[in-house]
């Protein structure tokens, strides 16, 4: 298709290399100058005192304490919600996309799904403040039916880190059920009947077919929910600004008045970076494999 | 249908409607303790509140701006790279991914430090600063969008087809080639609506006054008002997202719509 634009000069005999291109110039000063720039600038920042002299300190500094607390509470919460949200996505989307499941469902769900992925932050908290705050809706309901949430199961708080999970979840099983749908697809009726004419049990077909085929969509699906929690901010500040997880700690360099070294909040950022990048390093073949399935 | 499926639809569908009746319940509850539900008074705050309506226009024109720039930005170099230039797919596919590696909170943090001590009208004005981050925000939509947009289409045959009955390169652009992906574009321009009007870390950061920032303050201060602002917040996204669906059942229009302000 491309070959064709680029057809010899009649005269000349030679490919002619239209300035076509240049149209794509201001895309791409665009990226340097919004994308680039700044990625660089922070990682530069990162490895900066205050007088920008070279310095690992601040990345030193990553580790310790408070810091690096910071980091496993971001990793626990990423891990633990894009482990949930991809166990109950995936059961919720099999549930819909299975033989005898009437089709308005599955389509009722995918179209939910892409409404609730995109929804999160300051609504997303107030809905769990509503539902399960001191005054929330399902907690009204405990407490008259004389079962106090607050004393009969205190380690529960919706301002807890429990509570941000479960909010997060509300984003990220959606987004599994969106990401691993077309996956399930792929799973063929044909393979299904010829396993059980080889006379596959039930298991059997999911032990040597159905799970193989699905692990690489899976796992990659879990790297992007990863990632989606561990980037998350607004719903973890509306909940509790107190939070030790690294968004909120850029963040209170930032809003707070506590901006007497930038390079930390640099460094800070320069940590979730690599994170990602090696999550997305992570991704790319898991990728390229689930889309062997795709056809 | 399977018991075990219906149960998880249950609970998945317990899971997700419950906040969203608790959100109704509250936005309907009276300011005063004791007295029974119902009141639309919360709603009648939110209309007769002038930072509501200064905040909402403010998101408003920002989501324009970034919709126009992203599509200016966009239209031109995915056409050119659907007919000339295939080769440059990979990098600018590689480009709309960056944001997933590079998040707002950390696009923030280097956008401050890139451009302090530019000019206020770029630096001090959402404007400048917040459009030209969410313009950044708004890559992978319109990026999955547009490419499915053009590649639904015949660029190189319509291109011809308009050249060859003596179409310049301007007609061509917008009356064959835009008419034939507007549906993917709209797509794209709904996304970006939902994603600037929900959009709160970077505004957070750079202390701009948006919408977001607004439901955040008011959720600290005022509970019952709060209900009716998220509610209505809900609808704007939901509507937006609803549209995208309409529109995203014609041609093309099928892009990624995945993961957004958070």
């Amino acid at each position: 298709m491309a070959a064709q634009a680029l057809r010899p000069d009649p005269v000349s005999g030679r490919r002619r290399l239209s300035l076509g291109w240049l149209a794509t110039l201001p895309f791409f000063a665009y990226v340097i100058a919004f994308l680039f720039v700044p990625a660089v600038s922070v990682m530069v920042g990162a490895f900066q005192d205050k007088a920008n002299h070279a310095t690992f300190f601040n990345v030193h500094e990553l580790l310790q304490h408070p810091y690096i607390d910071a980091y496993w509470g971001s990793l626990r919460i990423s891990l633990i919600t894009a482990v949930a949200g991809a166990l109950f996505g995936m059961l919720v989307a099999y549930a819909a996309v299975r033989d005898g499941t009437p089709r308005w469902i599955r389509s009722v769900l995918t179209t939910f799904s892409g409404v609730a992925a995109n929804f999160g932050g300051i609504p997303l908290a107030f809905a769990f403040i509503a539902t399960l705050g001191p005054l929330g809706l399902v907690t009204t309901w405990f407490r008259n039916g004389g079962y106090d949430l607050s004393v009969r199961w205190p380690q529960f708080q919706l301002f807890s880190e429990r509570g941000v999970e479960l909010a997060y979840i509300y984003f990220q099983l959606p987004l599994m059920v969106l990401v691993i749908a077309p996956a399930l697809d792929g799973l063929k009726r044909e393979w299904r009947e010829a396993a059980s004419n080889l006379g596959a049990k039930g298991w059997q077909f999911w032990r040597y077919v159905g799970i193989p085929v699905l692990m690489p969509s899976f796992l990659g699906a879990f790297i992007l929910l990863f990632g989606n929690a561990f980037a998350a901010y607004a719903t973890a500040y509306s909940l509790n600004q107190g939070q030790n997880i690294v968004p909120i700690l850029i963040g209170n360099y930032y809003t707070g008045n506590v901006l007497d070294n930038p390079h930390l909040a640099q460094a800070l950022a320069f940590g979730m970076f690599a994170v990602l990048a090696v999550m997305m390093l992570l991704y790319i073949p898991l990728q390229r494999r689930a889309a062997r399935w795709a056809k | 249908m399977a018991p075990s499926a219906f149960v998880w639809l249950l609970l998945a569908a317990a899971y997700f409607l419950v906040p969203l009746y608790a959100t109704l319940e509250f936005s309907l509850k009276e300011n005063k303790v004791g007295t029974p539900c119902c009141t639309l008074s919360n709603y009648s705050w939110v209309i007769h509140n002038g930072d509501f309506w200064h905040t909402i226009k403010i998101s408003f024109l920002l989501a324009i701006e970034t919709i126009v720039i992203s599509l200016l930005l966009f239209v031109p170099t995915m056409y050119l790279v659907h007919l000339k230039l295939p080769r440059l797919r990979p990098v600018i596919a590689f480009m709309a991914l960056v944001p997933f590696v590079v998040p707002p909170i950390v696009m923030v943090v280097g956008l401050l430090r890139t451009f302090r001590g530019t000019p206020h009208w770029f630096y001090g004005e959402p404007w400048g600063f917040l459009a030209a981050a969410y313009v950044i925000l708004a890559f992978p939509y319109m990026f999955f969008s547009l490419d499915a947009g053009f590649r639904s289409i015949d660029v190189q045959t319509l291109t011809e087809a308009s050249q060859s009955l003596g179409a310049k390169w301007p007609t061509t652009l917008f009356r064959v080639i835009l008419p034939n992906i507007r549906s993917a574009a709209l797509a794209a321009s709904f996304l970006t609506l939902a994603i600037v009007l929900g959009e709160f870390t970077i505004a957070n950061l750079a202390a701009f006054h948006t919408f977001p920032i607004f439901l955040q303050y008011v959720n600290e201060s005022q509970g019952f008002p709060a209900g009716a602002l998220t509610l209505l917040s809900f609808l704007i996204t939901w509507g937006a997202m609803l549209s995208l669906l309409v529109v995203g059942r014609k041609r093309g229009a099928r892009g990624a719509a995945i993961a957004g302000a958070r």
